[in-house]
């Protein structure tokens, strides 16, 4: 059966007085995908939740959530559930009394609930349930927050920066409960700057910068635009693997004579770096770690938002990333 | 873990009023500051009454608090008195100014309308929710107050403001009437409050409006002000329940004083309901409206109490401060031969009828050259009276001090067996004589002509 998508937003745009907020987003997140939305502080990834959220009106553009288009007037859509800006608790109850209230409110119109009891149970929190939640530290609320929109069993989930402040523990419980609503066909949308917890959940994303959108579509589309990214290996003989590593065609050693805990950084695209592995394995030498420096979702977001670089730089990695992000969409397309 | 999904519902339906309601009221339960006001309005009056009222000096400065000891009934209504002047507008800032300002000092804003639906259901149910703690509130003071001063005193009668005798049963039902016509400016301030609270969000300004708005209006109240733009505030309401305490009763001010009142609740809730409705709950900027709450705001309500005095000034006979010689000499006569009454009964003297002492007073301010009209303790007044059976014509002199809202404290000035200071014996016990110092209350709106 066709299941229409979870959002479709085309040319989204909205403004703040004269700051413009979002200029012309388009998002496309079907359902039971988990999509992560990025981009560094200011981009528009809060404002453009909200308006999945139903929290405001866009200026601009069209949005459907839902198969439903989203008129002009305030109104939460229906089916939707999540935070943006933090989970929304209140200190002077219990989270019991807080998912309670809540529950009340929402049991109206959605039916059967998932139980209080088993929204604490899946985030955790069963322990601390009559604690009131002024006690509560970060990762605790994050959690809560989540349990707060399990308990409306959501079709889109709205989840903004749900991994702040959690321990690996709470990180655990957060991941299965994202992977089993989208398993069951629940859509997350999900804005994080923990490239290792979109890595892991999602697979799309989309990169916001100053309110466009720089990238979107598949997180292995971006690890290929990405292009050469930095790889840090730690071996038994470091001076044999520097030696090799610099006789490695293709590939270039960015620091060296490093001591064996930091281990070597080496920069090339992935065949290059197979072959050192091979020889390295060829002339015995031990290989201890192998792995990226950063992740190709964090080396995309740095180059297609321009972090950290000069006026000239940002000029130039911007112009690539509207050509990847055309090129991206463009390849979607087709593959539609 | 297993999640299942819902099947889409028929269509979107905001929460019920009724569980927004009871999840606000909730809130405001739960949090310590309310609770300690609760406490605090439901046992304090109590306490405060019958210590004072078992005391010897009494806060005769206070309407009714020279009676403390002799009723159980003046008790709550000197904490009438000072609720209006201070309690009330501050317990309608400390709740209706913070239950919008609350969500965004906890940032739920947007987490309360995901679960809500609907920005029109959460501000009725905060505004009902705010109006109930407030309820609470009064009718914690009213049963507090009350049951403190009858537990110390007792139920006796209750001297009114024109000097008449208020059974018991009377006294009782003009009490708590008393404390109903104080609701209508308490619905104005906690309008405000929520007014204050949806401008100016998370801003203490918006905590303290109704607070300030009550000192800028008793200030107001202390100018000699024309009578119709002293009725034409919201305030004056919280002085006309005076006018219950007197034979004829002086409705005037207090109708109008109920009609300003709820005119300004039902204008500052539409103003906040509008501003509410039109907040943009994604700007993560907004931290109240700022300068555009004087467009929004205090205009409309600059222009309610414009044309509030307009209407008073058209459609009353009152002029100028309200304050005349005549209603004044009328006033005091009246009161005086009430309480000759009770000073006859009290020292065992043969009982003798306002109709047979035909009292009557010649009152003068500040001298031939000073206009005799408005407040000021310069007021200089002589009681004559008759005796039935005597030829003789009594007279006592008394000193005034009228203020702006229309009551005056009487303070005997000779002669020394009439209306000086002694003591009388009352069925509550030893009391100052009645006619030495006594309080009245002059109708602002009342007509001489």
């Amino acid at each position: 059966m066709h299941r229409p998508p979870a959002v479709r937003a085309r040319g989204i745009t909205k403004s703040f007085g004269e700051v413009i907020a979002l200029g012309g987003v388009d998002l496309d997140v079907a359902s039971g995908q988990v999509h992560g939305l990025v981009g560094p502080n200011g981009a528009g990834k809060t404002t453009l939740l909200g308006l999945l959220l139903g929290l405001a009106v866009a200026d601009g553009g069209s949005l459907e959530i839902l198969g439903t288009p989203v008129g002009r007037t305030l109104a939460v859509p229906d089916g939707v559930a999540g935070f943006v800006d933090g989970p929304g608790l209140y200190p002077s109850l219990t989270a019991r009394q807080n998912l309670a209230a809540l529950a009340s409110l929402r049991r109206y119109d959605t039916g059967p609930t998932a139980s209080v009891d088993d929204a604490l149970e899946q985030v955790g929190l069963t322990d601390v349930a009559d604690d009131r939640v002024r006690g509560f530290s970060l990762g605790m609320r994050q959690r809560l927050g989540l349990a707060a929109a399990l308990l409306t069993t959501p079709r889109l989930l709205i989840l903004d920066e749900p991994a702040n402040g959690l321990d690996p523990a709470g990180k655990r419980h957060v991941h299965r409960v994202i992977s089993g609503l989208a398993a069951n066909g629940t859509a997350v949308v999900l804005s994080s700057h923990r490239m290792d917890d979109l890595a892991a959940l999602c697979s799309e994303v989309t990169i916001l910068a100053t309110g466009r959108v720089v990238f979107s579509g598949p997180l292995g589309k971006l690890a290929a635009e990405s292009g050469e990214l930095d790889y840090r290996l730690v071996t038994s003989d470091p001076a044999a693997a520097h030696r090799l590593a610099s006789e490695t065609p293709g590939l270039r050693v960015v620091t060296g004579g490093e001591p064996a805990q930091t281990g070597l950084v080496v920069r090339g695209p992935e065949p290059a770096l197979d072959e050192l592995v091979v020889r390295l394995v060829g002339a015995g030498v031990a290989l201890r770690e192998l792995g990226p420096v950063m992740t190709p979702l964090e080396a995309a977001f740095l180059a297609l938002t321009a972090t950290d670089v000069g006026p000239e730089a940002e000029t130039e990695a911007r112009t690539e990333a509207r050509t990847a992000a055309g090129a991206a969409q463009i390849d979607e397309e087709n593959s539609r | 873990m297993t999640v299942t999904l819902a099947q889409p519902p028929a269509g979107v339906r905001p929460a019920p009023i009724s569980h927004g309601y009871r999840f606000e009221l909730v809130k405001l339960l739960s949090q310590w500051r309310i609770r300690l006001l609760l406490l605090a309005c439901w046992i304090a009056p109590a306490l405060f009454v019958a210590a004072v009222s078992l005391q010897t000096s009494l806060p005769s400065d206070t309407v009714f608090g020279r009676w403390m000891n002799s009723t159980g009934w003046a008790g709550s209504l000197v904490v009438l008195d000072f609720a209006c002047t201070w309690a009330l507008p501050l317990l309608t800032a400390l709740v209706a100014g913070d239950v919008f300002a609350v969500e965004d000092r906890l940032g739920t804003w947007r987490h309360l309308l995901v679960a809500v639906r609907s920005p029109q259901r959460i501000f009725v149910a905060k505004a009902l929710a705010s109006l109930t703690v407030i309820l609470l509130l009064v009718a914690g003071l009213t049963a507090s107050s009350v049951a403190g001063g009858l537990a110390a005193v007792g139920n006796h009668p209750l001297v009114g403001l024109d000097g008449h005798l208020l059974a018991p049963g009377d006294a009782a039902g003009t009490v708590l009437l008393a404390w109903l016509s104080a609701l209508a400016p308490t619905l104005a301030f906690a309008a405000v409050g929520l007014l204050g609270s949806v401008a100016l969000g998370r801003s203490p300004m918006g905590l303290l409006m109704p607070a300030l708005l009550a000192l800028v209006l008793q200030l107001a109240q202390l100018l000699p002000l024309p009578v119709a733009v002293q009725l034409g505030l919201p305030s004056h309401a919280f002085l006309a329940w005076r006018g219950l305490f007197t034979d004829p009763g002086q409705t005037g001010p207090l109708l109008i004083g109920f009609v300003v009142s709820l005119a300004w609740a039902v204008l500052a809730t539409a103003l906040a309901y509008r501003i509410f409705l039109r907040r943009d709950f994604t700007d993560l900027t907004f931290d109240g409206s700022g300068r555009q709450i004087l467009v929004t705001a205090v205009v409309p309500l600059a222009a309610l109490v414009a044309v509030s005095i307009g209407v008073i000034a058209g459609a009353t006979p009152a002029t100028g401060s309200g304050i005349e010689r005549a209603k004044l000499q009328n006033s005091l006569a009246t009161v005086y031969g009430h309480l000759y009454r009770l000073q006859a009964q009290e020292l065992h003297r043969p009982d003798v009828t306002e109709a047979q002492l035909q009292a009557t007073a010649s009152c003068d301010k500040g001298g031939s050259r000073v206009l005799d009209e408005g407040a000021g303790n310069d007021w200089r007044c002589v009681v004559s009276w008759h005796l039935p059976g005597a030829t003789a014509v009594g007279n006592a002199i008394y000193q005034l001090d009228v203020t702006a809202d229309g009551r005056y404290v009487a303070d005997g000035d000779g002669p020394k067996e009439v209306n000086g200071y002694f003591q009388v014996r009352t069925p509550a016990g030893d009391a100052p004589n009645p006619l030495w110092q006594f309080d009245g209350n002059v109708d602002l709106l009342a007509s001489t002509s």
